[in-house]
């Protein structure tokens, strides 16, 4: 018996090397990217489609050459939407060498990253790494605590409040505002204040309100509230169930109100919100799949068409197909993956997006600059989101003038 | 007064279903010494067979169907796993249920997927009953406080009126004598368990639809169910029940209370302003920190009275 189990140990043993090895040995012919996020646990969701629109993109950039000859390769780590797992996953990623590491979830993760990758540069200049943010979106990430090394692929939450406040209808005259009790949360509800103030000072805010994120089952003593307050519109940033609920909760109790958020359109909203979310909902959103149709462009539609053959959920990446085709052409500007020369190559880039609009990468702060579609959640559309038979059709869109906005980052340029 | 009687009975159905979820926890905590971690696992599947169920054959015979599938998951879980590691020790079974829920919760994401379901309530049952003040009283919350109440009856009645009830009550306190009188044991705990699976399922069953039934759900719901459990005391439904309600209300009512300690300070001449450590804490409104509260609550009784409420049995 116990011969057996030392057999049966050696055995697995071999098996576990045998299958590890393959995957663990780098190959050298691509170039990789780790890619850290939460693919385990109640984020998984935000991660897996993250994921998915990822894979695609990078199909779609290989299928077009690469960069110096080389494929794109992602080499996913899961971090739970936790700092401390993240680190350890920067951590195999460095050790990996791998020249890009890239987090989309999570604004915690991606504050904790830019102090572990700044420290990791500076005490390791001959294996350094560029973070690529490509959905964290705290305003402070490009501000308070900007770094040479971080770039941002997706609009800030100053730059969502700008389309968000300027999008709202002149009947709006007072508003609830209701946010998540957490980093981003808190950017939200700063930065919608502060463009309230700027472009609607008519507008009147009949209370500034923080739930716990992901604790509150049950909503109506929230409705309740907002009902007594008499306010037009709920100006939220929640998503998951926070919104969910919310909105659940509302249509149940009857309460007749417009529900402005900025995040309603990211995977699961769509069923979560059914038909109960016609009409009421607007979100402000990098892109969705009836702009082509609005706009008449043929190659958008083509890109959507190949998508929804293969997938369920709405594609919302557009900047982070800009994101690697500005990778694409500074990679091969520097000639090589050094951080340092990607890096300079990056900042500055101005790239047409999949619209034809020319996004700006900018040297100041490594904010990317493109302009923002507030849309309706509506039937009258030609592509719906989810299988719902509802889908998002463009009331406003911004300019990229009016997404430039002043930045306090005083950035330290690396000196070799 | 209009947020008093709406947030009154709100706070009366999230109570009556932490109930329902606290209560199978308790009688198995109560029996068998097993933290069962999984009690909120089986409550999402509860969530997620309604939801198929009904997609095959509508949510009537999925309302019946889902809970009985539970309870048996649960009785299989007690006879093919808790039986066999129950000789190893109390850890060794925290440590099974523990790692019960990563499988339940991965297995489920593999069957249908990391997103949001659309189990949405039944068309019958889609109406509101009644308004007060202007807002409306879904006809699905007084559904689920019906249902609630029936269940709470039904065990009420199970466990004082029944022979095996007799025997339950008195494995619940004495489970050593119960064994040497000649009792089954082992068959009562594996009926308890699968009992209070039963149950955490119907609480899935009727919970799933109205709120989102995604695989988060059993992670947001498994710490408030043990605060309650806990804090009702070991061995007492009594305890379990005032305390589901206690923690129900109090979740309910916290979101109306705009006002922080700050502010019970300032009559007394007492200001504090936020730039300092205590004072950011002290003028926090209390709607923020309203879900904290539970868990304060939890803390204060464990020190000032650790056998919880009524708790009747001392582990």
């Amino acid at each position: 018996m116990k011969r057996l189990r030392s057999i049966a140990i050696v055995l697995f043993a071999l098996l576990g090397m045998a299958l590890w090895g393959p995957t663990a040995r780098a190959a050298d012919d691509t170039i990789k990217i780790g890619y850290i996020d939460p693919f385990s646990g109640a984020f998984a969701s935000g991660g897996d489609a993250s994921l998915k629109m990822f894979q695609f993109i990078v199909d779609y950039i290989n299928a077009k050459g690469g960069a110096l000859g080389k494929k794109f390769e992602l080499v996913t780590f899961d971090d739970k939407l936790q700092p401390a797992e993240a680190l350890i996953a920067l951590k195999s990623v460095t050790d990996q060498n791998l020249p890009f590491v890239m987090s989309c979830v999570g604004s915690n993760v991606g504050s904790a990253l830019i102090d572990a990758v700044n420290k990791h540069n500076a005490r390791n200049p001959d294996n350094r790494v560029l973070q690529l943010n490509c959905g964290q979106l705290a305003t402070e990430l490009t501000n308070e605590q900007c770094s040479f090394w971080h770039f941002r692929f997706a609009g800030s939450v100053e730059m969502r409040a700008v389309a968000r406040i300027k999008s709202l209808p002149q009947s709006v005259k007072s508003v609830y505002l209701l946010n998540q009790d957490y980093l981003f949360g808190q950017s939200i509800e700063k930065d919608t204040k502060r463009f309230l103030a700027q472009y609607r000072p008519d507008i009147k805010i009949v209370a500034d309100e923080f739930i716990p994120l992901m604790q509150i089952k049950d909503f109506s003593p929230y409705v309740t509230k907002i009902k007594a307050s008499g306010a037009d519109s709920i100006l939220t940033g929640n998503y998951g169930p926070d919104l969910n609920l919310l909105l659940k909760a509302a249509v149940d109790s009857g309460l007749d109100i417009r529900f402005d958020t900025y995040l309603a359109h990211v995977i699961g909203a769509a069923t979560d919100m059914g038909p109960s979310g016609e009409g009421r909902v607007t979100s402000v959103l990098d892109d969705h799949e009836n702009i082509p149709v609005e706009e008449h462009n043929a190659d958008a539609e083509e890109f959507f068409k190949k998508w929804r053959a293969t997938h369920d959920f709405m594609f919302i990446a557009v900047p982070s197909v800009t994101q690697f085709e500005m990778m694409v052409r500074a990679i091969n500007q520097a000639g090589s993956t050094d951080a340092v020369k990607v890096a300079q190559e990056l900042e500055g880039m101005e790239q047409k997006d999949l619209f034809g609009v020319t996004s700006i990468m900018r040297k100041d702060d490594h904010q990317l600059l493109y302009p923002y579609y507030e849309g309706v959640f509506t039937k009258d559309v030609k592509y719906d989101a989810e299988k719902t038979g509802l889908g998002w059709k463009t009331e406003y869109k911004t300019t990229v003038a009016d997404e430039t906005l002043p930045t306090t980052c005083k950035m330290k340029r690396p000196s070799s | 007064m209009q947020i008093g009687v709406i947030s009154l009975l709100d706070g009366l159905v999230y109570g009556m279903l932490l109930f329902m979820l606290a209560s199978g926890l308790t009688l198995i905590l109560s029996m068998m010494g097993v933290l069962n971690f999984a009690h909120a696992s089986i409550y999402m599947l509860g969530a997620y067979f309604a939801y198929q169920i009904s997609r095959w054959v509508g949510f009537w015979p999925a309302f019946v169907l889902a809970p009985l599938l539970c309870g048996a998951t649960g009785a299989a879980i007690e006879v093919w796993g808790l039986r066999r590691v129950h000789h190893n020790g109390h850890i060794a079974e925290l440590l099974f249920t523990f790692g019960l829920v990563f499988i339940i919760g991965r297995a489920v994401q593999m069957a249908w997927g990391m997103l949001p379901l659309p189990y949405r309530v039944p068309a019958s049952l889609d109406f509101p009953l009644f308004s007060v003040y202007g807002e409306n009283f879904p006809a699905y919350r007084a559904f689920m406080l019906l249902v609630s109440a029936g269940m709470l009856f039904t065990t009420w009645l199970l466990l004082k009126k029944t022979r095996i009830g007799l025997i339950i009550q008195a494995a619940l306190t004495h489970p050593g004598m119960v064994s040497a009188l000649g009792h089954n044991v082992p068959r009562v705990f594996t009926i308890v368990f699968a009992g209070g699976s039963l149950l955490a399922g119907l609480a899935g069953v009727i919970a799933g639809n109205y709120f989102t039934t995604e695989s988060g759900m059993a992670d947001a719901m498994g710490p408030i169910v043990f605060v309650v459990v806990i804090f009702g005391g070991l061995g007492s439904l009594a305890g379990c029940f005032i305390a589901s309600i206690l923690m129900g209300m109090v979740q309910t009512f916290s979101v109306a209370v705009d006002w922080s300690f700050a502010d019970l300070l300032s009559p007394f001449g007492i200001t504090l302003a936020a730039n300092d450590l205590a004072g950011e804490i002290l003028t926090i409104p209390v709607s923020r920190i309203g879900p904290l509260v539970p868990y304060v609550l939890l803390i204060v009784i464990l020190l000032f009275r650790p056998r919880g409420l009524l708790g009747t049995r001392e582990t």
